[in-house]
């Protein structure tokens, strides 16, 4: 099978990925469990998890909590049409504030789109975030010829990535 | 949420451990029984206020794909379109934003080709055109809100 292109990753991690990528069950040794479903031994699941973790195959084990429910309403996706000769500069700054949670270069499409810089800002409110995006704003100075603030709504999907059970 | 619920989603953000027990580590640190941990960590994903505890899997070190792709959808035709797009596998997330591109979802593939795919069979199926933003850089990444008891 090995459909994964990472050259150590064998049909066990695969199977290990797919038992595990919607959820560890929640139970005092949940690896034991995830062990006895991919038919390994425990210790194996712990030092397979371990070997990604540390390839950054997974980012990180642990919780994600929805924005809304937490108390963040003011969720804004900040698009930047940024000098392409100072982007990746201002980039890293921008990405290293405390409150920018995902931050990417990507293309533009024009004539529809001109921007080139993500930044995700998520703020208690609108008032919270607009100040924040203020912040993004000084910091590009001139290099920034225009922005614009895209606030989500309402989620229509979050299942995280899933692949397909089939080949394993 | 109350204050134990928050510490909870905080310690949670920043990492699980990798050992037999990994509930009794947090629960000692958190000063709670395991099995109480246990217990609120089952409530807090049945009340959507966690939406996923496990490993989080970064689909391009497999070799796979991630994409933003987004949608200028008629309001009238919003949720026909949104049922069309979440039906994929492929659409890991998927959000309504204010602005005349009303639709942002996040597709991931196994393999960089499928996202090409995906956006071919979401315009075929909607009618509706699909701008693909693949990343070219990125300049940081760590999801961790801090939460305060609500």
């Amino acid at each position: 099978m090995n459909d994964i292109a990472t050259p150590w990753m064998d049909a066990t991690d695969r199977r290990l990925v797919v038992a595990t990528q919607a959820g560890l069950p929640l139970g005092p040794e949940p690896y034991t469990a995830v062990a006895r479903a991919v038919g390994i031994a425990p210790e194996e699941v712990i030092r397979r998890l371990r070997r990604m973790l540390d390839a950054g195959v997974i980012r990180r084990i642990g919780a994600v909590p929805n924005h809304y429910a937490i108390g963040f309403r003011a969720n804004g996706m900040s698009v930047w049409d940024v000098d392409d000769a100072r982007v990746d500069d201002l980039g890293v700054r921008v990405g290293a504030l405390r409150f920018v949670s995902h931050c990417y270069l990507r293309p533009r499409m024009p004539p529809v789109w001109r921007y080139n810089l993500f930044a995700m800002v998520h703020g208690r409110d609108r008032e919270e975030t607009a100040g924040k995006i203020e912040a993004i704003a000084a910091m590009l100075g001139d290099a920034c010829r225009a922005h614009e603030v895209l606030y989500s709504k309402r989620i229509l999907k979050k299942t995280g990535v899933r692949l397909h059970a089939g080949d394993a | 949420m109350d204050e134990f619920d928050s510490a909870i989603v905080n310690c949670l953000q920043s990492g699980f451990p990798l050992v037999e027990r990994p509930f009794a580590v947090v629960a000692a640190e958190l000063g709670f029984a395991e099995e109480d941990l246990i217990a609120r960590v089952r409530k807090l994903l049945e009340e959507g206020v966690l939406t996923r505890f496990g490993p989080m899997y970064q689909v391009e070190r497999m070799g796979g794909a991630f994409s933003l792709a987004a949608m200028r959808v008629p309001p009238e035709d919003f949720d026909r379109v949104a049922a069309t797009v979440n039906a994929l596998p492929e659409v890991a997330h998927n959000y309504q934003r204010e602005h005349e591109y009303n639709m942002w979802f996040v597709l991931a593939t196994e393999r960089p080709e499928g996202i090409a795919r995906a956006i071919d069979r979401i315009e075929r199926e909607t009618g509706l055109p699909v701008l693909n933003f693949p990343k070219l850089r990125e300049y940081f990444v760590e999801l961790q809100l801090p939460v305060s008891a609500a």
